[in-house]
């Protein structure tokens, strides 16, 4: 959707999976763009196709970026740290090679360093929101992370359940689609856009958020920073280290573009209307 | 290590606001106060136009910039650009030289932006790394078969191609040239080169002697309307001993070199076309790995020049790279190079690979035309123009140009500022064989140019009243396809909040010149659907609507603009095409 009048074309849109972030506080990769509100303008716009074999969309040269929600989530885990109310931001992301430059992203825009999960091939295909959340419950517990911020939802798989299932796995309290985020001593209150406005909920920590659009907006990472961030560390780890197995339970069978959109029938009258109605079968 | 700004944030903002409420009276106003007669909506808002400096909200805003020190400092990420990358990084290594190279390109991956046919000529390409093949270069499709037709509305007149004829591609490869400048960027990354994609080089930096110090790249956080948002960041400053200039043709940084060295002094005018492209997946039973067809004549008229091209690629699924090539020095206002583009691909000769197939990909991007009259000088002090900012086809790829890098090379590490080289004209047999514009050696203007030379592109175009409008066939969505779904296919995008990148010299000219005179011709050459005259909301007149997050970024309208009041000026960095191997 749209408000500028501007902007011509409507496109799908193609992000970064597995970018999660952790930190003490952490944040997460969130993925971007709500369709929730009409606030909100489509951003990327890379259009898609399905791979001729139909398992899946062609990945081949796609630009891989970082969630924008989980752009939002760093954003906040860097404000904490400015706010002097966590000691380090730690960025996580899950995925093959090229997910180092998204991190280095994370660490450009404040994060101390980053941690790669190598995931590759077919195991990065079948990558899903529970074995990603099992790879973070078990860093949470290395790392002893006090607060996990993930975006939350992945732009390109929509799932929203990273968030909730790293959750469960630590038995943690969750904070979700938060827009509002304040740290009280050792308990956090989160304000979280639901469907009938907004709920503040007060959670103790360790605890796990996931953040919304309206929770800030994140900074630039300017070319300075970009630089220093090649000096900071990104920790190789794999999957096996943690003890996290990879495998997916999910089958993908199919993979269809949407239907094309049949051109609409204009009626004249309610009389029409009806009959039309009637002939599809609908009344 | 970070200038110290001298307000925090809020107070910063609390001290706009209070500016805003006091000065209002002199913040720049909706309505232009430029033009004499009539009121014009306010379009133009870029601090190019406007400077900050005299502008009531940038007050006590921290404008210094962090600064950087390389050895040389490359403009562009393309072929140019990463070939010299390359080249330096390689003479450095064999000499034992530490050597920083940055390469600076506003795309946000490379090879986004990375646009052509493209045919290419692996000569230079063994020079530069000769072991590509093992490396992995992606050049897949030897040329096997070269078609060269003259197009009437209903049939194809087949040209036969002899060796020796420019046209004849036998030992070239068909490349999708996005694909290999994003290896050329890996091959380069491995050699030890900072890339850094996302970030435009938005101003050139002068010593106090007027040489070139180095690049600035693009501020950030600028709203709309021009004003400072709370995510302003400044660019930060890349000095070097050396800065190449490699943008393409065209490049807005190149422009203003020109006016500062009076590097076209004793040069043509350079003559320029904008190409059309698309990628197809075609009918498996059509599809021919290997052949490069090319095509003059129909749709475009004895007087309009251009041409075709159709390229099989053999990577893995029957795909086709097909375009359309039209001279910007019609003189028609109501041809629309898409347009030709679009009913060009109705042609039965065309029809008969294209049934069937899916369009998966389209841009555009304007070309050199000029010839070897039309090259400037290419060095000035402290940097020099590379690849297709000065010149036609061959990028980096020629002997010359190694030639000139060596001379970079040995200007840095013998410790001398690199002043003033006078280059000696290259005869460079590269520079004069057309290797990508197949069309352009048959067609008769080509010839006519060579020998008389033609004036600015800009000033070709006849008033609206002296020409007839063209009466194009509606697309039929199968073959050929709107404006709007083309530019989709293009990935392109642009942060939103942030002043259009087309800037206008004066906002009230479109209206009383282009619009008036040419009927709007900007309308009709911009590939991406950037340019609208709508009517006011007061009812009466029209305006000029700026679609910036459309421009695909080809230039096309700085250049054929006939008041040349469009002046391109770079985005902040990452927006633009997506063009994936294109």
């Amino acid at each position: 959707m749209h408000r500028s009048s501007e902007v011509k074309h409507v496109a799908s849109y193609l992000n970064t999976r597995g970018c999660e972030c952790f930190g003490q506080p952490c944040e997460s990769h969130c993925p971007v763009l709500t369709d929730r509100t009409i606030h909100v303008q489509l951003k990327t716009f890379i259009k898609i196709r399905v791979k001729p074999d139909r398992t899946g969309v062609v990945t081949d040269g796609v630009k891989h970026s970082m969630n924008p929600f989980c752009e939002i989530a760093v954003e906040e885990a860097i404000k904490l740290k400015e706010k002097k109310l966590v000691k380090e931001v730690v960025a996580v992301s899950c995925g093959p090679q090229q997910v180092q430059e998204t991190i280095r992203t994370a660490l450009a825009m404040g994060a101390d360093r980053g941690i790669h999960v190598e995931v590759s091939g077919k195991d990065y295909e079948t990558l899903g929101p529970l074995q990603v959340s099992k790879i973070f419950a078990a860093l949470a517990k290395k790392e002893q992370a006090d607060l996990i911020i993930l975006g939350k939802q992945a732009i390109d798989d929509d799932c929203n359940q990273t968030g909730q299932m790293t959750a469960a796995l630590l038995d943690w309290p969750q904070g979700t689609f938060a827009s509002e985020m304040t740290l009280e001593a050792d308990k956090l209150k989160v304000v979280r856009e639901v469907d009938g406005g907004l709920e503040t909920i007060k959670i103790k920590l360790p605890a796990v958020v996931t953040a919304d659009l309206r929770l800030n907006t994140p900074r630039y990472a300017t070319l300075p920073n970009i630089m220093k961030a090649k000096k900071k560390k990104i920790a190789n780890v794999k999957p096996a280290d943690l003890g996290v197995d990879v495998c997916s339970r999910l089958e993908v069978l199919k993979v269809d573009e949407p239907p094309q959109r049949q051109a609409g029938v204009k009626v004249e009258t309610v009389d029409d209307l009806v009959g039309k109605l009637k002939e599809a079968g609908r009344v | 290590m970070f200038p110290a700004c001298r307000y925090s944030l809020q107070a910063r903002k609390c001290i706009r606001a209070l500016k805003v409420v006091q000065a209002e009276h002199v913040a720049p106003q909706v309505y232009s106060t430029r033009c004499s007669s009539s009121t014009v909506p306010r379009i133009t808002t870029h601090y190019t136009v406007y400077p900050r400096d005299k502008d009531p909200r940038w007050e006590g805003v921290e404008m210094e910039r962090f600064a950087d020190e390389a050895d040389v400092v490359i403009v562009g990420g393309g072929p140019a650009g990463l070939s010299a990358a390359i080249r330096l990084k390689q003479l450095a290594n064999q000499h034992e030289k530490e050597l920083r190279v940055c390469v600076v390109e506003k795309a946000s991956q490379i090879g986004a932006h990375t646009l052509s046919g493209a045919c290419l000529e692996a000569t230079a390409l063994n020079e530069l790394i000769p072991d590509w093949k093992e490396r992995g270069a992606p050049l897949n499709t030897p040329v096997t078969e070269d078609k060269f037709s003259i197009l009437t509305e209903k049939y194809r007149i087949p040209v036969p191609i002899l060796p020796g004829l420019p046209m004849n591609n036998h030992g070239n490869y068909l490349v999708r040239l996005g694909n290999f400048v994003r290896w050329l960027g890996e091959q380069a990354e491995e050699l030890g080169v900072e890339l850094y994609p996302g970030y435009a080089a938005a101003e050139v930096l002068f010593h106090e002697d007027g040489s070139v110090k180095g690049i600035a790249t693009n501020d950030v956080g600028i709203g709309k309307d021009g004003s400072p948002k709370d995510v302003f960041e400044r660019g930060m400053e890349l000095h070097a001993k050396v800065t190449l200039f490699g943008e393409g043709c065209h490049g807005h940084l190149a422009k203003q070199l020109y006016k500062q060295f009076n590097l076209r002094e004793n040069c043509e005018p350079q003559t320029y076309a904008i190409g059309l492209k698309e990628l197809w997946v075609i009918d498996e039973k059509k599809w021919r790995p290997g052949r490069a067809e090319h095509s003059v004549g129909w749709p475009l008229n004895r007087n309009t020049y251009g041409g075709s091209f159709l390229y099989h690629l053999n990577e893995g699924e029957p795909l086709v790279a097909l375009g359309f090539v039209v001279g910007l020095d019609y003189t028609n206002p109501y041809l629309s190079p898409f347009r030709e583009f679009q009913r060009w691909k109705h042609h039965p000769s065309l029809m008969s690979t294209l049934e069937g197939g899916n369009r998966i990909a389209y841009g555009a991007r304007a070309l050199n035309e000029g010839g070897f009259q039309s090259i400037p000088k290419l060095t000035f002090p402290g940097g020099m123009l590379i690849g297709c900012s000065p010149h036609t086809h061959t990028h980096n790829k020629s002997a010359f140009f190694t030639f000139l890098l060596t001379i970079v090379y040995s200007a840095l590490f013998s410790f001398q500022s690199f002043v003033s080289f006078h280059s000696p004209a290259p005869i460079c047999k590269e520079l004069t064989v057309a290797s990508q514009r197949a069309p352009s050696c048959l067609s008769r203007q080509f010839l006519d140019r060579i020998s008389f030379g033609v004036g600015l592109d800009s000033a070709q175009l006849k008033p609206a009243k002296d020409c007839a409008p063209i009466e194009y066939p509606k697309p039929d969505g199968k073959i050929s396809f709107d404006l709007l779904s083309s530019v989709a296919l293009s990935g392109t995008n642009h942060e939103h909040d942030q002043p259009p990148h087309l800037t206008l010299k004066d906002d009230s000219v479109p209206v009383a010149q282009n619009l008036a005179v040419y009927d709007g011709p900007e309308q009709r050459f911009c590939p991406a659907g950037v340019y609208e005259y709508v009517p006011l909301e007061t009812g009466d007149g029209m305006r000029l609507q700026i679609n910036a997050q459309n421009c695909v970024h080809c230039k096309t309208c700085d250049i054929k603009d006939p008041s040349q009041n469009i002046n391109w000026v770079v985005p902040e960095g990452s927006g633009g095409p997506a063009y994936n191997g294109m």
